[in-house]
């Protein structure tokens, strides 16, 4: 490719840059375990587009000499290594983005470690990726790692797949290596659900097959990965996809124009068009399609737009406008995939927030249906999801969402989630489908309402939730607030930690999931109470945050009162009632709040 | 049917998303505007990812003195044309102390005029989200820079805080005194960037085309004097040289490389065939290795 484009470049500019005006773009990503030759093959294709820089070049031919083992050959694996630093200063969420162009295409490749945390940056990197290509060892053949790699480009619905078998220098370019491992990976591949699988005999370091044809295999006929990469077919799925527009934000320069900007993530739309606004429901037409450049007559997958429509419906961001006669769907329970990618656990039914396309709401999980090992991709049983684990979870949002299943449309399937306290991303989902649970149980209809109930009670119920350290005297408050209650005639009930794991709870221990669990049960109950007119006194240590928030929120927050006992760690531990403290002190209780576990 | 979009639609859409994304969960946005070539494409997008609004945040130059006069004549210019506000920051301690690359040495000058005045500024008008034209081909350590990056209440990066970025789905939630950069040019090359100013006829700073200028060569590099700040030494005379520069910053701090590209498409053809590094050019990453990133902890994005 290098040559033709400089005759071009130095010849005629002009031309050079409109042929380069209309290279289309295409992502892909490179996985492959540690030593594949996965830098090499990047730094060759750097180097091949003429991206490596003379100054870049003079550093490259010493530090081959110094460090690189090729015995004082070029060893481009240093192009793209050595960020040692970087890995001193502790950045484990590495997917590095590398650009290289030939004259047909730009590409950006998303370069993932094949080692720590694959699971979290492969996941990142393929989320973008039009194509994978995967590397393997011609010596090693398909590994477990491959099988991995597969696997989870397939889940991220990446459909064309790229086998680059690499180092065949070193199996002497022999054709029935090359076969063998062909056959091998398409037998296992095709029932992952890749739709095009590609495979290439390659050396990387050699460059046979990565640009131009190699005399060294006669007998391959196919494509040099360059060619592959830049003829193979990107944007058709998104395109053909039925017309959606996320609502980014709504465009209002004075009270004549008011437009919704959005980048649109499928199909494609006219002016004239009968579009749909989620999750309102509402039909209209759009009457123009702006952009700076003028108005468009037509706005395909991919575009950033302005879309006005003919009549003042209420849209703001959040809400998709979709194509009126193929709509996508709203819920609020889903099945979905979930990839965990922080340290802290994922619990069923701790709140979150999830983030799909522009919308943000609040989300609980329930406990997996099974997770998925990765290496041999059987199902196993999980109550939690760690870092790097991927399950299968129900999910439950507190607003309605609008969304396409994962398989239809990436951008309306995929979603990440937010953790409340800290912000972080700690996870990531891809949607199945719609549980209809929400429409399928409808309410039993009740004739005596919490107002009647109120009304012969002669007061409101509600949840007094009274937290803090063991030995905090929460007990002791409840006990003593009870009996003053109860003797101004009110109706009231305690609800105390310890008495409830006795039985409703006796099956839950003290990991974080178990807490959650204990947590929920008990909101759920005395939310019932509450409901039956009672005003519930609750004792409860709940030491997190997320969980008082979550109790805060299956009660209802008009009638429930959180209430801190502020009593100091060294001041309950000196009562220590139960000798608990002294236990956990010497080390017989794990998971104790305020010695090993947290109170926020 | 529509033709399938070009690589540089494709770039341009994606930037207006994520400016459109960041503006929408941000409460007081600003663009960091240096003026140079890839400020000037960051300008042009801000304003097609708001077309036919005004793009709802001001711009911030922070200012060390020392640009090329050509810098400031455009900084005016393009603010006016854009029809936004431009606000301007000096680092009031940089001005009382009389901060200069020449007595203070590049180093100093970079992290008092730039590092620290951009935290003041920020501070100042209490900017919660600041758009960058920082990019990702620029050296090997901004491969993994983040879309949007988060920084704490006193602007650090914190390269553990950084989150997994997937589709275009960005998480932009902040804690309270958090802010955030963002980098909409993050996929674009330098020839994405020049390309773009082609075919969009984008005003740049005329000292990026070749013109015959006055300039001492220091070290190898040849500096233009650019107004009579610039110390000569003894038996040192200004010689007029056609030059043009690759990148601009402080004018003592920029080296200027011999050329008679004076067209755009020239100077393409000349980045193209004649393959040094851009930054190559910018004296602060000579300073130490790695230095970039450790600007970076530091706040200078
Ligand atoms: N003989 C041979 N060696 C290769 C080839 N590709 C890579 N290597 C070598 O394999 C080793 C690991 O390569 P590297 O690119 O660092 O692997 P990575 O861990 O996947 O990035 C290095 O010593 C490379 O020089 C190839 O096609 N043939």
């Amino acid at each position: 490719m290098a040559h033709a484009r400089d005759a071009l470049l130095s010849s005629d500019i002009d031309e050079y840059l409109r042929v380069h005006e209309h290279k289309s773009l295409l992502r892909f990503i490179t996985c492959g375990s540690v030593d594949d030759g996965k830098s090499t093959l990047i730094g060759r294709l750097l180097y091949e587009s003429h991206l490596v820089f003379e100054d870049h070049l003079a550093a490259l031919e010493v530090d081959s000499r110094q460090v690189g083992t090729q015995g004082g050959d070029l060893d481009f694996a240093l192009l793209v290594d050595g960020l040692a630093a970087e890995r001193e200063q502790g950045i484990t969420i590495d997917v590095a983005y590398r650009f290289f162009s030939t004259e047909r295409r730009k590409f950006i490749v998303a370069d993932t470690p094949g080692h720590e945390q694959y699971t979290r940056n492969m996941v990142t990197g393929a989320s973008t990726a039009d194509v994978a290509v995967i590397l393997i060892d011609a010596r090693k053949g398909v590994l477990t790692q491959t099988r991995r790699h597969s696997f989870l480009v397939s889940l991220l619905g990446i459909d064309q797949v790229v086998v680059a078998v690499n180092k065949l220098d070193l199996v002497g370019y022999d054709e029935a290596v090359f076969d063998a491992i062909e056959a091998d990976y398409r037998a296992f591949a095709t029932e992952l659900g890749i739709r095009e699988i590609t495979c290439i005999p390659m050396s990387a370091l050699r460059g046979d097959n990565v640009v131009e044809p190699s005399p060294n295999t006669p007998w391959y006929a196919g494509p040099t990965l360059i060619e592959h990469l830049e003829t193979v077919a990107i944007d058709a799925r998104e395109a053909d996809a039925p017309f959606r527009l996320p609502v980014q934000w709504v465009n209002r320069p004075d009270l004549d124009f008011r437009g919704f900007s959005g980048q649109i993530v499928g199909g494609r739309v006219r002016r004239g068009d009968a579009v749909r606004a989620l999750p309102s429901g509402r039909t209209s037409t759009v009457s123009r399609l702006v952009t700076f450049d003028g108005d468009l007559d037509e706005g395909v997958a991919g575009q950033s737009v302005t879309v006005v429509l003919d009549d003042e419906i209420d849209v703001s961001r959040g809400d998709v406008l979709c194509a009126d006669d193929a709509p996508a769907d709203v819920a609020d329970q889903f099945e979905a995939h979930v990839v965990w990618m922080h340290d802290d656990e994922m619990l069923p039914g701790r709140p979150y927030l999830m983030k799909l396309g522009t919308q943000t709401v609040g989300v609980t999980f329930s406990a997996p249906k099974y997770t998925v090992n990765v290496n041999t991709l059987e199902h196993l049983a999980a109550r939690t999801l760690r870092l790097n684990e991927i399950g299968v979870c129900a999910l439950a949002t507190d607003r309605p969402v609008v969304f396409d299943p994962y398989a239809d449309n990436r951008d309306l399937g995929g979603f990440v989630v937010i953790d409340r306290v800290t912000n972080a991303t700690v996870g990531a989902g891809l949607v199945h489908f719609a549980l209809r649970r929400s429409k399928n149980i409808s309410w039993q209809r009740l004739d005596v309402t919490a107002d009647a109930r109120a009304a012969l009670n002669g007061h409101r119920g509600g949840v007094v939730w009274l937290t803090g350290l063991s030995g905090s005297g929460k007990s002791t408050l409840a006990n003593l607030t009870e009996r003053r209650l109860h003797a101004l005639g009110i109706h009231t009930f305690l609800l105390d930690g310890d008495n409830v794991r006795h039985g409703l709870n006796h099956d839950l221990g003290f990991t974080d999931a178990d807490r959650v669990e204990n947590i929920r049960r008990v909101a759920e109950v005395a939310a019932l109470m509450a409901d039956a007119g009672l005003v519930v006194l609750v004792s409860f240590i709940s030491p997190f945050r997320a969980e008082r928030e979550l109790a805060r929120k299956v009660v209802g927050p008009t009638r429930f009162v959180e209430v801190f006992v502020d009593t100091p760690l060294d001041v309950a531990e000196q009562r220590d009632p139960k000798g608990l403290y002294a236990r956990a002190r010497r080390g017989e209780i794990a998971n104790f709040t305020g010695i090993d576990s947290p109170y926020e | 049917m529509t033709a399938p979009l070009t690589h540089l639609q494709r770039l341009e859409a994606e930037s207006i998303q994520i400016m459109r994304e960041a503006v929408a969960e941000s409460e007081r946005p600003v663009m960091l505007y240096s003026i140079g070539k890839d400020s000037s494409v960051m300008l042009r997008l801000a304003q097609k990812a708001f077309h036919p609004s005004v793009p709802p945040f001001p711009l911030l130059h922070v200012d060390t003195t020392w640009k090329f006069r050509a810098m400031y004549e455009l900084r005016e210019q393009a603010a006016a044309d854009a029809g936004m506000e431009l606000l301007v920051h000096q680092n009031p301690d940089c001005l009382a102390q009389g901060i200069d690359p020449f007595t203070h040495g590049s180093a100093v000058h970079t992290d008092m005029w730039k590092t620290e005045g951009l935290k003041q500024a920020l501070d100042k008008w209490g900017f919660d989200a600041a758009f960058g034209g920082a990019r990702r081909d620029e050296e090997k350590s901004r491969a993994k820079e983040r879309v949007f990056s988060i920084r704490s209440a006193q602007h650090r990066w914190d390269p553990k805080q950084q989150r997994p970025e997937l589709w275009r789905t960005y998480n932009v939630r902040r804690s309270v005194g958090e802010t955030m950069r963002v980098f909409p040019l993050s996929n674009w090359t330098e020839l994405d960037i020049w390309q773009y100013i082609h075919l969009e006829d984008i005003a740049i700073v005329p000292l990026y085309l070749a013109a015959p200028r006055p300039v001492v060569e220091r070290n190898g590099t040849l500096i233009m004097v650019d107004d009579a700040r610039m110390p000569l030494a003894s038996g040192e005379m200004p010689e007029m040289r056609s030059v043009r520069f690759r990148t601009l910053g402080c004018y003592p701090l920029t080296g200027a490389v011999e050329s008679e590209a004076d067209t755009l498409p020239a100077v393409i053809q000349e980045m193209l065939l004649t393959t040094t590094s851009e930054r190559q050019g910018r004296m602060i990453d000579f300073d130490s290795s790695g230095s970039m990133e450790k600007k970076k902890q530091e706040g200078y994005f």
